[in-house]
């Protein structure tokens, strides 16, 4: 009798668990919790944490065992080197976003004057660059810039231009890290610049035609205004992208020649990873966190703002 | 009647509209002779990658003119085509893409949904926070996640550097945020009687996402598989980080650490396996050219 009863008690109960369990999978909140965990845990153990983890690895000694504070930071701060990639990295970025952004402003437009039926095809193959895997179209660029067979030093000696020294050079290794940085990332530029020539009203230029503004007045009072966030969205993107860029430098130069081409990703994985000393890498790669954060900031704004209007 | 009157504003019209229209002419050939030459300096490097494919080993080294095949040979791909180990690092890249895909998809879908529609609390700093993450670099990670799986080696005896499968744990973090990102945003694109009407016939929260919003927003989620499938392929630097073993390699790190022995350029080779590479994510854009700008575009608007 007793057993029953405490039998039935207990059903009763497991039962009520149960259903509470479900009115509790059957709130929003909780559902809607349970849907983004996988993407909290995510972004809290690969990305949060690492970024942490980095901040104590670069206070750390080279075996990793000593707490050393700022005596990495120090350290970097006496080295010639550093200073040279901080040099470096800011050439490279600042360089090669003005140059893709100019040349996707250009090109955008010369896509636009084209009737619409053939812009697809010229997009589709302008947009190349951007679809190859950039490791992979860095050594076409890497054999191009042959120092024995480089097609471009023969077709210039039909010019009768000297060979270029492409990757051997410093001043021209730095240029063709820019040039090939370019030949990538010019064509995001070139597609998202489209899509914003596409959405500035007709309307405008025609009222900018009436009032008698010329082309160029067209380009700073029309079409520039109207662009003013998406070319801000895209070129801090790409600031950002190619500040911490890796890839190419690192198969084309690889830093050389005498680490004129070495920018901080590159450079962290010299020193960090080659030459295993975790912590002076960590270190080095945490000096692009300023210029990545103030972009970042600016590229939320924008968008946010982007969000309001429409 | 009505040819008359097209007659009669006909001439008017074209008079008016001559200067402009011969404007519009030189700017159009203008605009022509730009593009091909953009057109030029964007293909010559795919374009030179499949010359140097097609050429011997002493076709390249002799001192003919570069831009041209005279003896076109497929060696180069046979002989890549048949070697296990280049066939290894091909089979590699395609498992870690698409397990990868599958994980982005598993995760920043049903994150999107709750993001875009369920408003709970701190829903709106999370999906500043994706955004955020989106914006971290590859590089900036590298030597702590290095670190920490060997940690994690170190302490549970599961050894994850230098085995290919460490990448579905990382490649995830530069793929989910942006996937997840965009997905919001066409999910916010969805208009709200839909949902209320499923909810309201009882549909649960489930079944709103896989019968209504995923289907509605499939172009969305076709831009986010091409995206994450992309990135995936193309990854450079975590996969030369976390794998050395041959067996171990992806493509790019594979060709790049096998094909180039020392100073001995095997150019022929490099080219081969750099076009062969490259043809995955080309051949998706060739098909899916629309979605993958879709996807491209989608970044820099707020979901």
């Amino acid at each position: 009798m007793v057993d029953v009863t405490l039998q039935s008690n207990r059903v009763a109960q497991a039962t009520r668990r149960r259903t509470g369990l479900r009115n509790a999978l059957r709130r929003k909140s909780m559902v809607a919790f349970l849907m983004t965990l996988p993407l909290i845990l995510l972004v809290l153990l690969l990305v949060v944490y690492p970024a942490f983890y980095s901040v104590h690895l670069a206070t750390l000694n080279k075996p990793m065992t000593k707490f050393v504070g700022f005596g990495n930071f120090e350290f970097l701060f006496r080295r010639d080197t550093f200073w040279l990639v901080v040099k470096q990295s800011c050439i490279f970025a600042i360089s090669a976003v003005v140059f893709k952004a100019l040349i996707g402003f250009i090109v955008a437009h010369f896509v636009h004057n084209v009737p619409a039926k053939k812009q697809r095809k010229w997009r589709g193959m302008l947009l190349v660059p951007w679809v190859i895997p950039p490791a992979m179209s860095t050594l076409a660029w890497l054999w191009l810039f042959d120092p024995s067979y480089s097609a471009f030093n023969y077709t210039l000696g039909l010019f009768g231009i000297g060979p270029i020294p492409w990757t051997g050079d410093a001043m021209w290794a730095r240029f063709s890290v820019i040039l090939v940085n370019v030949w990538y990332g010019a064509p995001f530029f070139m597609i998202m610049y489209l899509a914003a020539l596409k959405s500035v009203p007709e309307q405008l230029y025609e009222a900018a035609a009436i009032d008698g503004a010329n082309w160029w007045q067209k380009i700073w009072y029309v079409t520039l205004p109207m662009m003013r966030n998406i070319i801000a969205i895209t070129t801090l993107f790409s600031l950002i992208v190619t500040f911490a860029n890796f890839d190419i430098v690192r198969i084309l130069t690889a830093g050389g020649p005498l680490d004129h081409t070495h920018i901080f990703a590159t450079w962290a994985f010299r020193v960090g990873i080659e030459g295993s000393d975790i912590p002076l890498g960590a270190s080095v790669s945490l000096f692009m966190v300023p210029i990545l954060a103030i972009a970042a900031i600016f590229i939320l704004r924008d968008v946010t703002k982007r969000g309001n209007e429409a | 009647m009505s040819t008359v009157t097209i007659d009669k504003s006909g001439p008017t019209r074209k008079v008016k509209y001559g200067s402009m229209s011969r404007d519009r002419a030189w700017a159009l050939r203008w605009s022509y002779f730009f593009l091909v030459l953009f057109a030029i300096f964007s293909l010559v490097p795919p374009l030179y990658m499949l010359i140097t494919s097609l050429k011997s080993s002493a076709e390249i080294s002799a001192a003919t003119n570069p831009w041209w095949v005279y003896h076109p040979t497929l060696s180069n791909y046979v002989e890549l085509l048949t070697s296990n180990q280049f066939l290894r690092f091909f089979w590699n890249s395609a498992w870690v893409s698409i397990i990868v895909v599958t994980i982005t998809m598993l995760i920043s879908v049903p994150a999107a949904f709750a993001l875009a529609r369920m408003k709970f609390w701190g829903s709106a700093t999370l999906a500043t926070g994706v955004f955020l993450t989106y914006l971290i670099p590859d590089s900036l990670l590298f030597i702590p996640l290095f670190k920490m799986f060997a940690v994690i080696g170190d302490w549970t005896g599961i050894q994850l550097i230098n085995r290919w499968y460490v990448l579905l744990f990382i490649y995830p973090t530069l793929t989910v945020p942006f996937c997840t990102w965009i997905m919001i945003g066409y999910f916010a694109s969805i208009p709200k009687e839909l949902d209320e009407a499923a909810i309201i016939d009882g549909a649960s929260w489930f079944q709103t996402l896989t019968r209504i919003f995923i289907p509605v927003a499939l172009p969305g989620l076709i831009a986010a598989t091409i995206f994450a499938f992309t990135v995936s392929w193309a990854q450079f630097l975590y996969p030369l980080v976390f794998t050395t073993s041959t067996d171990q390699l992806v493509l790019p790190v594979g060709i790049i650490t096998t094909l180039i022995k020392g100073d001995v350029f095997n150019w022929g080779q490099i080219m081969t396996g750099a076009l062969l590479g490259a043809a995955p994510p080309l051949i998706i854009y060739a098909f899916l050219m629309d979605y993958y700008i879709a996807g491209l575009t989608a970044g820099a608007t707020k979901g």
